[in-house]
């Protein structure tokens, strides 16, 4: 397999954004991922994500580890720094891109192997740590990349394709997400992308850490009879709480739903989120009831989607380490070197 | 030199007689406060003009279990353990037979006599200094605490008037120290008096060790060398630093938090010039700071060996993906957790080679906290000069104990090196931009920060194999080119690393020394020690690898070259034979591996051995 170059052929009636790009201009080389994958439903709609919100691509950073999900970021946004690191380290490695560079859009992309296997200590410390980021974790509930070996997130009782059931009990990242802090918490299928493009640009204009746990079926090794994470029961099992649009820079518009189905959300740089209400009795704003709605609908075997928890003034790891508004990496000498007076008075203090 | 008489119960004992040239331990027991009268004791010396190196010997413990401090005084300057005690201050019942066996023939015991000892406790060839410290001060204070603690200063102040030092310099000591906190001074210089005063009144005072004012201090200074490194990488320029709790490394990561105080918050905003995130592990420590390098940011972590263990994966990822990386490596005994409080040099060929697949890293090796300030700023530029991983191997000798070296200096004109960064500018006048294309020659390729460019300049940075213009590829041609032009960059490397320091003996000799790193101060007093038995030998320092030439050159001019190291395995041997190709039979491993710091008294007598033996 050698890199893929696409044709960079846009068609003259293909609509441009505020910056004059097409969606083209976000797309990255050719998918090698198999045909019909979820993961890149979830691609396009980081594509056009990007696109809607008018981001220049050069300003976002993509991150990944290893696996399937993890080979994404060569897919999209190829204009954009990328940085496929070590399998299950990426939190960590954007945690310091991060701190380096607080001017940029970190997407973290991810799978449920990467993030809820070998790397689910640095996804829980990098929550912990509320890095500005998105954070996406294709989750498709097995190890594709090796061949169809359960992963941490397969449901207890689910089927492999070679009919083994899973004896182990599932990690809910969405659950560890809300616990450990994250400030803008949402599940998605990708199968679903009038929901999932407006989560993904919510998350990206969210000042703090924001999760995507978004359900992608394996077309190869999970799409079977008596997997819970196939495009079947995944389409069969969805109860949406809520969907999502994003007004930016404006007033919310007015309600044009039954009382009570509208709730407008404004977050930190003044955009407006406009959620759809599908459950009366979910409220996006608290934590603790979000976790126990989950869990109360995961226990009857529903898979619960939408925004599930925002927080619309979060504080970021930039915040709580009182950095300096001008990125790390544009510091010079005069800001960085105390000098030969100031080593001298150190010398001095150490006669 | 010349011995006193002194009476013992066993009858007149030679006491070892020695002016400014002697070795005083203090056994304590941890957490009992000694440690910071001890160093009293050290500074004191120090202040009277003459050279101390202190060294701190402690249980991977909080409470109770045995620790020691030794003080070498050397007027001649002699900083690395010497090897023998001839003053033992033994206040920990626990260590009592070992620590009085480690005296020297003549040496002198001085202890607590309140409670009677038998007779079997004791050494006819040694001088007994006993004095009722306990009972002192339990008559002196109420308070539990205040008696153990002022107990330390009242055995300073004996142990002042047993080897003549100046009272006034403690009680100046005092006065710094409790700067602010003035109601301490006086119940502190009250403790010392009592502790002279008993001395000078039922001891032997002075002994025959004394202390005499001289002058052989000069400008250096006194500072421990993870301060120092955290130091230099403040003037290094490193604004994240990512780092996991480890001993001994914690100390250099907390310094650069105190410097970074003082040195870079911004004046007008409060803000801070600088990141430190103690991470969930090592793995996470190095991942930030990959990340933080690939974005633009000097970055360090701070760990020792098992972290070191940890971040093998990152450390193959840096190589390959050629990503700059500081790592200062204070190093302890290993394997696995080994003795975390005790020295050795046992990580070169893990950080050498560290990772799967074939990789070779750049390390320095500093002597003293003086080069660990150098090295430790440097590091950065040749990181960046690099783009790759660069080890600073310390030691827990160096790392934790402070070293009198020479003071620190800093050029106002010197630029960070930030190696080959294609600008926007660049970028935008049509510059060809291969992330991994070798333009110059030297192996080293040019790379852009994320962001910099509209539209040229990105690139995807992978642990996988690429092509010269970071493009994902199996080829093995591609593969091949790749890992050759590493190897040209590694060689380019040689050039750039601090070149090995030489010391020619005063007559010519086809016997060399090849040492690094902490063994520096003993291997030169060794070196004098083996002059005089007349084995002249050539010295080189090596102070980084890949080998400088000199390197080379110095173990074709040599018959035999000892190897001087602190490992079990002859760490530095081996890269020499590996990488230089030297022939093994003439590489003779002088090793000292027990995790207490290697001797002048060893050197000598191992390499005086060997050459006896091979003459």
């Amino acid at each position: 397999m050698t890199y893929l170059p696409k044709p960079k052929l846009a068609h003259p009636a293909l609509g441009k954004n505020a910056l004059g790009f097409t969606r083209r201009d976000y797309e990255g080389a050719i998918s090698t991922l198999c045909a019909g994958c979820g993961h890149d439903s979830i691609s396009a709609a980081i594509v056009r994500a990007c696109f809607e919100l008018d981001l220049p691509p050069h300003r976002i950073a993509k991150l990944s580890g290893i696996g399937c999900s993890s080979k994404t970021p060569t897919y999209f946004l190829g204009a954009s720094h990328g940085f496929n690191s070590v399998h299950g380290r990426m939190p960590s490695v954007l945690t310091g891109a991060n701190l380096a560079n607080r001017d940029l859009i970190y997407l973290g992309v991810s799978g449920d192997g990467d993030s809820a296997s070998i790397g689910i200590g640095q996804f829980a410390h990098a929550m912990r740590r509320s890095i500005n980021m998105v954070y996406i974790v294709e989750n498709n509930g097995v190890y594709g990349l090796t061949k169809g070996q359960f992963s941490a997130t397969s449901d207890k009782g689910a089927k492999s394709k070679r009919g083994v059931v899973n004896a182990d009990e599932a990690i809910d990242m969405v659950g560890m997400a809300l616990q450990l802090g994250a400030t803008f918490v949402a599940r998605s299928f990708s199968g679903d992308k009038a929901q999932l493009v407006p989560l993904i640009e919510a998350a990206i204009l969210h000042q703090g850490a924001a999760f995507i746990d978004c359900i992608s079926p394996c077309v190869a090794f999970n799409n079977h009879e008596g997997s819970t994470k196939s495009y079947d029961f995944v389409r069969e099992h969805n109860e949406a709480v809520n969907y999502l649009d994003l007004i930016e820079g404006r007033a919310p518009i007015a309600v044009d739903y039954a009382p009570g189905t509208v709730e407008t959300v404004q977050q930190h740089d003044g955009t407006w989120l406009r959620l759809r209400k599908l459950a009366d009795d979910y409220d996006v704003h608290d934590r603790v009831a979000a976790m126990d709605y989950m869990h109360r609908r995961h226990a009857e075997g529903e898979i619960v989607t939408g925004l599930l928890y925002v927080d619309p003034e979060p504080r970021d790891l930039h915040q709580h380490l009182n950095s300096v508004e001008t990125p790390f990496n544009a510091l010079d000498e005069a800001a960085l070197v105390p000098g030969a007076a100031a080593l001298e008075k150190i010398n001095a203090g150490l006669r | 030199m010349s011995q006193v008489v002194m009476d013992a119960p066993s009858g007149p004992v030679q006491g070892i007689a020695a002016v400014n040239d002697f070795v005083v331990k203090f056994a304590n027991v941890n957490g009992s406060g000694s440690a910071s009268a001890n160093t009293l004791f050290g500074k004191a010396i120090l202040r009277m003009g003459v050279p101390v190196a202190p060294r701190n010997i402690f249980p991977s413990n909080i409470q109770g279990l045995p620790t020691w401090y030794e003080v070498r005084v050397s007027e001649a300057g002699h900083l690395g353990a010497r090897g023998g005690v001839d003053l033992m201050v033994a206040m920990n019942p626990q260590t009592w037979d070992q620590d009085v066996k480690s005296i020297l023939p003549g040496g002198y015991l001085f202890y607590d006599s309140t409670r009677p000892m038998p007779e079997s406790k004791f050494r006819p060839d040694i001088v007994r200094l006993g004095m009722p410290l306990t009972e002192l001060t339990n008559r002196a204070y109420t308070d539990t605490r205040q008696r153990q603690l002022f107990k330390n200063i009242v055995y300073v102040g004996a142990l002042s008037a047993l080897l003549d030092i100046e009272p006034k310099v403690i009680e100046s000591l005092f006065s710094e120290q409790f700067r602010g906190k003035d109601a301490l001074i006086a119940p502190n210089v009250a403790a010392l008096h009592m502790g002279r005063d008993y001395a000078l009144a039922h001891l032997p005072c002075p002994i025959g060790l004394r202390v005499r004012r001289a002058d052989a201090v000069g400008d250096r200074i006194s500072i421990d060398g993870n301060a120092a490194a955290a130091l230099g990488a403040v003037y290094g320029g490193a604004t994240v630093a990512a780092w996991y709790p480890i001993t001994p490394s914690s100390s250099l990561a907390e310094a650069f938090g105190r410097y970074c105080h003082r040195f870079r918050i911004d004046q007008e905003t409060g803000r801070h010039k600088f990141a430190i995130v103690q991470a969930e592990d090592e793995l996470a420590s190095i991942g930030m700071v990959i990340g933080a390098a690939w974005n633009g940011a000097r970055a360090f972590t701070a760990t020792s060996g098992p972290g070191i263990s940890l971040m093998q994966e990152f450390f193959g990822l840096a190589y390959f993906a050629e990503i700059p990386a500081v790592v200062f490596d204070v190093q302890r005994a290993g394997p696995s957790t080994g003795m975390p409080t005790r020295t050795q040099q046992c990580d070169v060929l893990a950080c050498a080679y560290a990772s799967h697949g074939d990789t070779k890293h750049i390390l320095l090796f500093p002597e003293d906290p003086q080069e660990c300030f150098t090295m430790g700023a440097q590091a950065f530029d040749l990181a960046d000069r690099l783009q790759t991983p660069v080890f600073v191997l310390l030691d827990l000798d160096i790392g934790m104990n402070e070293r009198l070296c020479a003071p620190f200096a800093w050029d106002d004109s010197r630029r960070m090196d930030r190696g080959k960064v294609m600008t926007a500018a660049e970028l935008e006048a049509g510059k060809d931009f291969g992330r991994y294309l070798d333009v110059d020659g030297d192996g080293i390729p040019y790379r852009t920060y994320p962001g910099t460019h509209p539209t040229r300049g990105a690139f995807f940075t992978r642990g996988t194999s690429k092509d010269r213009y970071a493009r994902y590829t199996e080829e093995g041609p591609a593969y091949q080119d790749n890992m050759e032009r590493l190897l040209k960059k590694h060689a380019t490397a040689r050039t750039l690393v601090p070149a090995p320091i030489t010391q020619p003996a005063a007559q010519p000799t086809r016997l060399g020394v090849i040492y690094y790193g902490s063994t520096s101060p003993a291997m030169a007093e060794a070196n004098t020690l083996l002059a005089d038995q007349g084995v002249p030998i050539d010295l080189l320092r090596v102070r980084g690898f890949p080998f400088h030439d000199d390197v080379a050159a110095f173990l074709d001019a040599h018959d035999r070259v000892f190897v001087v190291e602190q490992n079990r395995d002859a760490q530095l041997r081996t890269l020499l034979v590996n990488e230089l190709d030297a022939d093994p039979k003439k590489l003779v491993r002088i090793l000292h591996y027990d995790g207490t710091p290697i001797t002048a008294r060893f050197i000598a007598g191992a390499i005086a051995a060997a050459a006896g033996a091979t003459k």
